[in-house]
């Protein structure tokens, strides 16, 4: 990893205030992302993962600390940063195509080339027929498709994924996840991914964060290495791979979740 | 699996049709019988036409009017001030909500003001509006302005904020200004209660119309039904209530089908 990080983040601690006082959420939490990594951050409920998330956005200030993406500090919501939610958000009353460019929209930039392109990546991502379609006719799987879209077309330099599977059923979350798994790989995009599901971080990530309870601190970074089938890798196939079950029995441990 | 329908699906839609057709007979069966009925009772004297009036009087009072052409005159005049009434009401009500949105502070100071307007009876504005602004069109307008302008705000005001925060958080990734966000999200996100708030301003501006046509003016359904009363004409107090149900009924309908194009995406 000689290469220059594409995230840096530097020493982040947020304080939260409230009328009855003050919560610390994060405590100096630093780690680099490289290119075409895929990082996946766990840790327990409520323990800061999304306000992690929103500070590398730039939608939030940290107390303390810095984030630099490409060697610029982010201090606003920046067009190289991509971010997909638990939910798709695509808007209701427009069709695919123009949910798919609304990024683009926004910072005057749909040209005809543009449409050409979007079309093209919903065509190679299964979803050409329903460029007219509002998104009620889609089923969860491809909504949560065509967000991705939404955020590849403004090209981000890093993606920042909120649980974005958590809202699917249990089915629909493995076909996707394996699905948007390859997308990324194949795009190669630096992604950053929060989840609360330990296999899903295992199979898609080369690298885990795992955050403790409140306040946020880095316990472990693990490298994962799975021996996937080589020709065919894809999350799904990874989660046969035989290490698979020592990588989720020391995150569970080191989670140390209690009820 | 589309193309080949079955027997038992037949008979669900079959059924659900016939229970469509059997509701719309119904309706319609009670409004056609009660005139009948009304005309039975007037026609033997069982009811005092003085005080009930008669669906026959009733059209013959119409019929004579319209030959005299007076009353497409009141009417025309009633609707243009409903019409211009609700529009302004609903338009002013929306820039102020957007300023409302606009400004978080604005909003909390204009709450307990908002909160107090909208519990008083608008209508016992009109006379003071009447007095401010004259007894013309105008002093009739903007009373039926007051009665829908409030609950206006207060409707859109709250769509605006109703907008998932998420897909707000979405367009400021995406480097949105505030005024993209309303663009983009915020003010489409709210077509769907803006119609439902013309709907109901429709309503409302008619009590504005007619409560200022009693009060002050010399034209108008609310001025037939005000002079009906006074010279003890029941045929034209019916009559003005008839033609105000009608053209209620017509304006809901063309909001309806503004309602249907704008929401496309939703059926």
């Amino acid at each position: 990893m000689s290469k220059s990080p594409v995230l840096e983040v530097k020493n982040i601690s947020m304080i939260y205030h409230t009328l009855n006082g003050e919560v610390k959420a994060i405590e100096n939490i630093d780690f680099e992302v490289y290119e075409g990594e895929i990082i996946g951050i766990v840790g327990p409920s409520g323990c800061g993962k999304s306000t992690l998330l929103s500070i590398i956005s730039g939608l939030i200030k940290p107390s303390s600390g810095q984030v630099i993406v490409k060697g610029k500090r982010i201090t606003k919501p920046s067009k190289n940063i991509g971010y997909m939610f638990q939910r798709d958000q695509l808007f209701e009353w427009r069709t695919i195509l123009q949910n798919v460019l609304l990024g683009l929209e926004i910072q005057n930039k749909v040209d005809k080339k543009a449409v050409e392109k979007a079309e093209r990546l919903l065509d190679t991502y299964g979803l050409g027929e329903f460029k007219a379609s509002y998104p009620r006719q889609l089923s969860g799987g491809m909504r949560q498709r065509a967000a991705l879209i939404r955020t590849l077309m403004v090209e981000p330099e890093l993606l920042l994924l909120d649980e974005p599977f958590s809202a699917l059923d249990y089915q629909t979350r493995l076909a996707i996840s394996d699905e948007i798994g390859l997308i990324l790989k194949k795009e190669n995009i630096t992604t950053l991914m929060v989840t609360h599901d330990i296999a899903e971080a295992i199979s898609i990530s080369d690298r885990v964060i795992i955050l403790s309870n409140r306040p946020a601190t880095i316990k472990e970074i693990i490298d994962i290495k799975l021996t996937c089938p080589e020709n065919r890798w894809s999350p799904i196939n990874c989660r046969e791979a035989p290490e698979f079950r020592h990588y989720f029995n020391r995150i569970w441990k080191e989670l140390d979740i209690h009820v | 699996m589309y193309n080949k329908v079955s027997r038992e699906h037949i008979n669900y839609l079959n059924k659900l049709r016939r229970r469509k057709k059997i509701i719309l007979i119904t309706q319609v069966a009670i409004f056609v019988v009660g005139l009948i009925l009304w005309e039975l009772a007037a026609q033997l004297s069982l009811i005092d036409t003085f005080l009930t009036s008669s669906p026959s009087q009733i059209w013959s009072t119409f019929l004579r009017l319209a030959r005299e052409g007076n009353l497409f005159y009141h009417v025309g005049i009633s609707v243009f001030e409903n019409v211009v009434g609700f529009t302004a009401g609903t338009l002013l009500g929306v820039i102020i909500a957007i300023g409302l949105w606009w400004s978080d502070f604005a909003a909390k100071v204009a709450e307990p003001y908002l909160v107090v307007l909208n519990s008083l009876p608008k209508t016992a504005l009109a006379p003071i509006v009447i007095i401010w602004i004259g007894t013309g069109y105008d002093g009739i307008i903007v009373t039926a302005i007051t009665v829908s302008i409030v609950i206006t705000i207060m409707n859109m005001y709250n769509s605006f904020i109703s907008v998932d925060e998420d897909k707000i958080k979405l367009l400021k990734t995406f480097g949105a200004s505030k005024y993209q966000i309303f663009k983009k999200v915020v003010f489409p996100h709210s077509i769907p209660d803006m119609i439902s708030t013309l709907k109901v301003n429709i309503g409302l501006s008619w009590v504005g119309v007619i409560v200022g046509e009693f009060l002050v003016s010399r034209a108008g359904i609310g001025w037939l039904l005000v002079y009906g009363s006074q010279v003890f004409q029941f045929d034209l107090i019916m009559m003005g209530i008839f033609i105000l149900a009608i053209i209620s009924v017509a304006m809901y309908k063309i909001v309806s089908i503004i309602e249907n194009k704008f929401t496309k995406w939703n059926q």
